[in-house]
């Protein structure tokens, strides 16, 4: 399937990438590329072939429920581009 | 000056350990990647890395004795080094400050290595010839005109080039094995979960594994003693007993020694005739050759690059402008501070898999894409089970040509992803593998031969190694 521009601009949108026009041009024409050489997993029998979730074969890994010591606030907030000492800044996003 | 290509860990830290001063060893290392030519260096710690070379010396002054005392290391830079600066080579994380340690490098500090710098890298680790870094692009140590390989470019040039002795590189395709066949040194990429990946930032949470580059196959046994074991912090490490250090002799003596016919197709005859020296050496070693086939191994690309561009789409959706990193100026909502911040923060290519990968998760594509893929990726682990019922270890190609020129690839993504035909498998199946050193092409220019064992058959697969390069 060809992939479009309308698709592309779509999945921009899913992965916040505020995409210009000449780079969904050329994502556009690289993804169908990409894309067309991934059709020929189709061409696979897979018919009852489990799909692998862990190639280690682990299986629900456990830990007990304690607290163990974490990153301070100050560390956390230390590498926020807007923060005011308690919280991480964002632009206002409910309107009251 | 020094040139650390005569001195390797082993030998550093027997001199350490007899009382010879790490803190001299260091210094050297620092001036040598300050006076890197290569831009495989893009962060030189003195001041810590000397800080640091005192208390190793000062432990050994206190009666201890450290696996890797005084053995100057590069970190790619995405790993994180508590309080000093970690970046992806990506503008998304310019000024970001690790706040925390990997257990990878606890582990090398804790052992008395010496953390001298940073390397560079692929933007997060996507890239087969490390061109697409935001500090630009790395010269191969050997040709200034070649690219290094990728995406661990930075790291394998450090050591090729004489710089450390010992570099940490993470591998998600063949990011660690690529590079170290294009500059010639050794490269291993452990069973998947022998190392924690604990503060390695994530790429392919399934797929990715720290190892090292060094300059001979006991450096890596010694380094994978001190990486390897169970790490509470990473519920996908094993839990098992670390590989032991020193390599068995006779690696290849009696062993069954599998080689697949169609990947000498399309290779480059230099590299062919290596794997032919290589195969013959195996012979003589004392080891029966097996034809063997992996008939699944051709999908591995394009179940690759479904399974890596999905969970890179879903991990690097923490980089949101908001938490840390690059944020944009002026956004009106948050929405466009997630999305403006994102587009100027990332570069072309990880663009790119984002995309790639939101797409393939994305409703109504996921069955034709994700699950495929994972059902295919099952079919190659079962190619490796079977073909390790034939063979105790797999010979080939590290990479089908030597060190292509820099630009040559930029333009088509898809022949860049090519480039790692031969490394991806090991990855999808978890299974170790590495790259030696096996002589040069017409040019001089480095050829690497790729070994792959069954999973935790870490230790067989170095003393393979080492039965080849005697």
């Amino acid at each position: 399937m060809a992939l479009n521009e309308q698709t592309v601009r779509h999945v921009a949108h899913l992965a916040r990438l505020d995409l210009s026009d000449d780079e969904v041009h050329a994502m556009t024409r690289e993804l169908d590329a990409i894309v067309g050489y991934v059709e020929q997993l189709q061409e696979v029998d897979t018919t009852g072939v489990e799909a692998v979730a862990n190639v280690a074969g682990l299986v629900n890994i456990t830990r007990s429920d304690e607290p163990i010591e974490m990153l301070s606030h100050e560390q956390v907030l230390r590498n926020a581009p807007k923060a005011n000492g308690e919280a991480f800044l964002v632009p206002k996003a409910v309107e009251r | 000056m020094t040139d650390c290509r005569k001195t390797d860990c082993q030998s550093i830290a027997a001199a350490v350990n007899a009382g010879a001063s790490a803190t001299v060893e260091v210094e050297a290392a620092l001036a040598r990647a300050e006076a890197d030519s290569t831009n495989a260096i893009i962060r030189v710690y003195r001041d810590t890395a000397l800080a640091a070379a005192k208390a190793v010396d000062a432990r050994i002054a206190a009666g201890e004795q450290l696996p890797l005392a005084g053995v100057p290391v590069v970190l790619k830079d995405n790993m994180c080094y508590q309080d000093h600066p970690v970046t992806a080579c990506s503008k998304i994380l310019a000024g970001f400050t690790a706040p925390y340690q990997a257990t990878a490098v606890t582990k090398l500090r804790d052992a008395g290595a010496v953390v001298i710098a940073a390397a560079n890298m692929d933007e997060f680790a996507m890239g087969s010839s490390n061109e697409t870094s935001c500090y630009g692009p790395v010269s191969n140590p050997v040709a200034s005109d070649r690219i290094p390989g990728g995406s661990s470019g930075g790291s394998a040039a450090s050591v090729a080039g004489g710089i450390t002795p010992l570099a940490l590189g993470s591998d998600t395709g063949g990011s660690i094995r690529q590079p170290a066949s294009l500059c010639g040194c050794l490269g291993l990429k452990p069973t998947y979960g022998c190392v924690s990946r604990y503060g390695l930032l994530a790429f392919g949470s399934s797929l990715d594994q720290i190892g090292p580059f060094t300059t001979t196959v006991e450096d890596a046994a010694l380094v994978l003693s001190v990486l390897a074991g169970h790490d509470k912090a990473d519920s996908t490490s094993a839990n098992r007993p670390a590989p032991k250090p020193g390599v068995a002799d006779q690696g290849l003596a009696g062993k069954r020694v599998g080689w697949v016919p169609a990947h000498v197709e399309g290779l480059q005859s230099d590299v062919a005739e290596a794997l032919e020296r290589a195969k013959a050496k195996a012979v003589e070693a004392g080891a029966e050759l097996v034809e063997i086939s992996l008939p699944h191994e051709k999908y591995a690309v394009a179940v690759y690059y479904v399974v890596a561009t999905g969970e890179a789409s879903s991990n690097l959706s923490r980089y949101d402008g908001v938490h840390y990193g690059h944020r944009t100026e002026g956004a009106k909502d948050l929405d466009q501070v997630y999305s403006r911040s994102r587009e100027e923060g990332f570069g072309a290519e990880v663009k790119r898999r984002i995309m790639l990968g939101t797409y393939v998760l994305s409703a109504g594509y996921y069955d034709a894409y994700y699950k495929k893929a994972m059902q295919v990726r099952s079919l190659i682990c079962k190619d490796f089970a079977t073909c390790f019922e034939q063979c105790d270890v797999i010979l080939g190609p590290t990479s089908p040509t030597t060190a292509f020129k820099r630009g040559e690839k930029t333009s088509d993504p898809l022949q860049m992803y090519l480039s790692d035909v031969f490394t991806i498998a090991a990855n999808l199946a978890g299974i170790p593998a590495l790259s030696v050193p096996m002589g040069t092409d017409s040019q001089g220019l480095p050829i690497g031969l790729h070994l792959q064992a069954p999973q935790f058959a870490d230790e067989a697969l170095l003393a393979a190694a080492k039965a080849l390069m005697a």
